[in-house]
């Protein structure tokens, strides 16, 4: 009788083709690993990188292709959204992938099951800019994470590599219980795990006003552990200096990027209705996060927990257009939020690159090792100030237009709150500058530690890294059009 | 030449970067290479202006000049590429280009330490493309993407070829000024949304703004604006990071930031938040003066208690951009002229001194005024040319500065409709006061500088007089000043259309 009530479900091959060529390519590494074991170590980088770059081909057929695709009852949905942040995610991989490769070859890591690793996770997020549904969300978000947590720790002799994937760990499985439990009192109310069923049965009224309250509060306050929003920011900067350094990249951009995708889906898919809820809580959450990583940025004197809490501000910055959507409107809100994580994307990989390529010869992530770098890399050192000021927001490097794009929501229909809040921004982008700069101040205008002024010997795949990135951040800085008109494709389909 | 006109303006903004670009893939070794490619550029764009000011409508023609159809730029957000030149906008637009090319002769022999031209010329170039680009943009976004340009190398030009405290006045000034500007495009954003969503546009913004704001909405904007534009200036109270930044800069960075960067706020008074929100600034209006009035009296205050010779020159330079400010204030088309004539006279007068006192340091490795004297018996020529800008600078009547002070001076006495008389005759008396103090620390620091028997520490050092690049780079500056000083028209002419036109809004 079973068998009989039980009907397959129409699957559009198109719309999962992404998916299904990097499910390929990640079986692919580990049969290549497990038959050539150390012959094929090389071989691994290759092909990830490979298969980063094939998924993006039907990404693009299906764009060109147009019209959303929507299958299981509403639960997974190929929308403009989803392509834009799959192409998002899939660059921001293949852009881990380049500046792994030799930092993972030269170490003592097992590096297949690194690729292997690194490409479950990326699935997860591929997976989640499409998840429509109580259930796929969280199935996409275990996904993404288990797989995190334990690159996160891949440096195992080391200690410090321990505690960042313990911390990282055990936050994030308490930060999934929360959630967790947020999204069962959201389905106890609403008797449905589609979001726009829940959409409409929250708006409609009705639905038990404190379990709906409580529901929404669980659910946000999980998601922000994953995005690292003040208060529940503790883990990311340990995690962030244990943690293999392209990891460390990995995490303060896609993995980031995946929990702000999941917020933008369920705030404004399911929750759109109750926005009286979830905007004074975004409201607290982003003036918190900006200015508490700023303010304790500012006293790091480690590159990589600079960065770490740079990453921390620069949510709070995303976490801004959350608080006034319910005025602006969803579509403005999510255009901003996606502009910005593509700017992100591009200035803070390339952040993190250059810092890998100076620690090549200093061994060091101290701001202090990096004195007089222009002296014996001075186009090393105008990279990095480029990558640097684009993340301060200076034009004409591109992060100046994911501010605007952020001032610009914030304003559309001011209020006193809004006009607050825009004012917070620009304060704590003028306090960002101090330690921003610190890093060029380091590089150009301090003495050279040790009067070691051996070259710095970039490797070709870290270097077309930090090409790439620098194009980008140059060129959306000119041309701020390239990253907006996709951005502003991107607002769910119907 | 109808192609011309339309690229004429991207060309003067635009060509220094091409230069720099060429420069980035020049090694740096080749240092005479990069010092003829950053003349040749800075000569060129210097070239376009020239034609630009050949070709420009001095017939009463009040709109925007060399203006092409605006091209799309970020259509998302309605910013356009859109670029023109009035008579404000082409004194300063010429005063950026020809203090560029001055610089870049000027540095011919005289890199700071630590040496490195090419690096160092390609950051003047840049900032070249900031300023020029400031002068001509007619689109808020595009005037905001520019106004931030200079900062970066200005940054880096003070933090790595400046002074001892090169570090901290690097930081503060680049802090002070994006503190201003990130308030600064919040306002430009509430102007527009407030006018509909439509376009950053001045010429739209400045016909549209007005009828669709709320006077106490316009009010706010107006303050943010304010906060971007007197930062830069620098006003009173907010003029910390100047002394800093001009003490520890190198000379090539003092001249570029007094003559032109200053300029940049003022300019943005007069094309931005004035004309756009007339009735807002008539509120304001009274604030600005009396700021501008402290800033004078401190200034020149602050001037009598230096013992460092460019610290005083900066210094003096609040207490003149005060003047402008003044100018500005009244709110009258003859205030304002008087201002844009004070902008370009102390961008000439200020400049020389800059020059003159990085020569003077570059002699005696000093600028400590008790260490200095006698300038005039070791470098007689040198120190004439200090005696000129010294008289120039506070005003003496048949050279340039006297046009920008005495006018906005003048202007006080009779502002704008609306604004309180006693008040601003009170500003106009305090003004006055402020140009005896300035010819007493200007007088005081030439007596200390140049008059007298050199100190016995330079028995039988050589001091050597004017050099060849000196002589290129400072004689255009002092004609310009005399050019002006006696024939003030040359420049009211091309500034007086413009400004009524911005004039026209306010009162009504």
């Amino acid at each position: 009788m079973l068998a009989a009530a039980f009907s397959r479900p129409e699957i559009d091959y198109h719309a999962f083709a992404p998916e299904i060529v990097l499910v390929g390519a990640l079986l692919l590494i580990l049969v290549v690993d497990l038959l050539f074991e150390d012959r094929a170590r090389w071989a691994t980088s290759t092909l990830a990188g490979l298969g980063l770059l094939g998924a993006l081909v039907p990404i693009l057929t299906l764009a060109v292709d147009g019209g959303d695709r929507s299958m299981f009852g509403g639960a997974y949905v190929v929308d403009n959204f989803a392509l834009v942040l799959k192409a998002l995610f899939l660059i921001g991989g293949y852009l881990t992938v380049l500046i792994s490769t030799d930092y993972i070859g030269e170490g003592d890591y097992y590096e297949g099951e690194y690729y292997f690793m690194l490409l479950s996770s990326l699935l997860g997020m591929l997976v989640i800019a499409s998840a429509r549904d109580l259930i796929s969300i969280f199935i996409a978000l275990e996904t993404l994470s288990i797989p995190a947590y334990l690159l996160a720790g891949w440096r195992k002799r080391d200690l410090k590599g321990n505690e960042a994937s313990l911390k990282y760990y055990l936050l994030g499985v308490f930060a999934s219980g929360v959630m967790l439990y947020g999204m069962s009192l959201i389905f106890g109310v609403t008797h449905s795990t589609v979001l726009t069923v829940i959409g409409e049965r929250l708006a409609g009224g009705g639905a038990s006003v404190p379990i709906v309250t409580v529901g929404i509060l669980f659910v946000i306050i999980g998601f922000a552990f994953k995005v690292s929003a003040v208060p529940f920011h503790a883990w990311a900067p340990d995690t962030y200096e244990g943690a293999p350094t392209p990891i460390t990249a990995y995490l303060s951009v896609a993995s980031k990027a995946a929990g702000f995708v999941a917020l933008l889906s369920l705030v404004f898919i399911a929750f759109e209705g109750r926005s009286d809820v979830w905007q004074p809580l975004f409201w607290v959450l982003s003036a918190l996060t900006m200015t508490v990583g700023n303010v304790i940025a500012l006293r790091q004197t480690n590159v990589i927990r600079l960065l770490a809490y740079s990453s921390v501000a620069q949510a709070g910055y995303m976490l801004a257009p959350f608080a006034v959507a319910g005025h602006t409107g969803v579509n403005q809100a999510v255009e901003s939020v996606v502009t910005y994580l593509l700017v992100y994307l591009a200035m803070n990989i390339g952040a993190f690159a250059v810092v890998m390529a100076v620690a090549r010869k200093t061994r060091s992530g101290e701001l202090s090792s990096f004195g007089g770098l222009f002296e014996y890399a001075p186009g090393l050192t105008v990279l990095t100030s480029i990558f640097f000021f684009a993340l301060a927001g200076i034009p004409p490097l591109g992060g100046w237009y994911a501010k605007l794009v952020i001032f610009r929501t914030l304003l559309d229909q001011p209020t006193v709150w809004s006009v607050v809040l825009a004012v917070l921004v620009g304060v704590n982008s003028a306090i960002g500058l101090y330690y921003y700069a610190s890093v060029a101040r380091e590089t150009w205008m301090r003495p050279v530690p040790d009067e070691d002024r051996t070259p710095i010997s970039v490797p070709s795949s870290l270097a077309a890294a930090i090409g790439l990135c620098a194009i980008a951040t140059l060129a959306i800085g000119v041309v701020p059009q390239i990253v907006a008109r996709f951005a502003h494709l991107a607002p769910f389909g119907s | 030449m109808h192609g011309f006109d339309d690229w004429a303006l991207t060309l003067a903004v635009f060509l220094p970067l091409v230069g720099a670009v060429v420069m980035l893939v020049i090694p740096g070794a080749e240092e005479g290479l990069h010092k003829v490619v950053a003349l040749v550029t800075t000569v060129a764009t210097l070239g376009i202006g020239v034609a630009i000011l050949a070709r420009y409508d001095y017939g009463g023609h009040q709109g925007l000049q060399f203006a092409p159809t605006p091209k799309d730029w970020i259509s998302v957000i309605h910013a356009k590429y859109e670029v023109g030149i009035d008579g404000i906008a082409l004194p300063l637009l010429l005063l950026s280009m020809v203090i560029t090319l001055l610089v870049v002769l000027y540095s011919w022999n005289h890199f700071p330490e630590p040496h490195n031209p090419k690096a160092f010329l390609i950051l003047i170039l840049i900032l070249e493309v900031g300023m020029n680009g400031t002068f001509v943009a007619q689109d808020l976004i595009l005037f905001f993407v520019f106004f931030e340009v200079v900062l970066l190398p200005m940054y880096f030009m003070i933090g790595v070829w400046g002074g001892e405290n090169r570090q901290y006045a690097a930081i503060k000034f680049f802090l002070f000024t994006l503190f201003g500007s990130a308030l600064m495009i919040l306002g430009f954003l509430a102007l527009f949304f407030a006018t509909g969503a439509e376009s950053f546009s001045i010429p739209f913004l400045v016909q549209h703004a007005q009828a669709n704001i709320d006077p106490d909405v316009a009010l706010l904007i107006f303050g943010g604006l304010f906060m971007g534009f007197a930062i830069k200036v620098p006003m009173f109270p907010f003029h910390t990071w100047l002394p800093d930044a001009h003490t520890q800069a190198p000379t090539q960075g003092s001249v570029i930031l007094a003559a032109v960067l200053l300029k940049l706020g003022t300019y943005g008074f007069i094309r931005i938040a004035i004309p756009i929100l007339p009735d807002a600034a008539h509120t304001w209006a009274p604030w600005i003066g009396g700021l501008a009035v402290v800033g004078i009296i401190y200034g020149a205050l602050g001037c009598l208690a230096q013992t460092d010779m460019k610290r005083l020159i900066a210094f003096s330079s609040v207490a003149h951009m005060g003047y402008v400010m003044l100018g500005i204030a009244t709110l009258t088309d003859f205030g304002i002229n008087a201002a844009v004539f004070g902008m370009v006279a102390h961008g000439l007068i200020t400049g020389m001194l800059f020059f003159v006192a990085g020569s003077v340091k570059d002699r005696f490795h000093t600028l400590d005024m008790k260490r200095l004297g006698g300038l005039l018996l070791q470098a007689p020529r040198m120190g004439w040319i200090l005696g000129f800008c010294c008289m120039a600078s506070l005003g003496l009547p048949g050279l340039a500065g006297f046009w920008g002070e005495f006018p906005a001076i003048l202007a006080a006495y009779n502002p704008a409709a609306g604004l309180s008389q006693p008040l601003f005759r009170t500003y106009m008396v305090i003004a006055s006061i402020g140009t005896v103090f300035a010819a007493g620390y200007l007088l005081w620091m030439l007596q200390r500088v140049a008059f007298g028997t050199p100190k016995e520490e330079w028995d039988g050092h050589a001091i050597d007089d004017m050099h060849w690049p000196e002589y290129v780079s400072w004689v255009p500056l002092l004609a310009g000043i005399v050019a002006l000083g006696l024939i003030p028209n040359l420049l009211f002419k091309i500034t007086d259309p413009a400004i009524q036109v911005v004039t026209a809004a306010i009162g009504k």
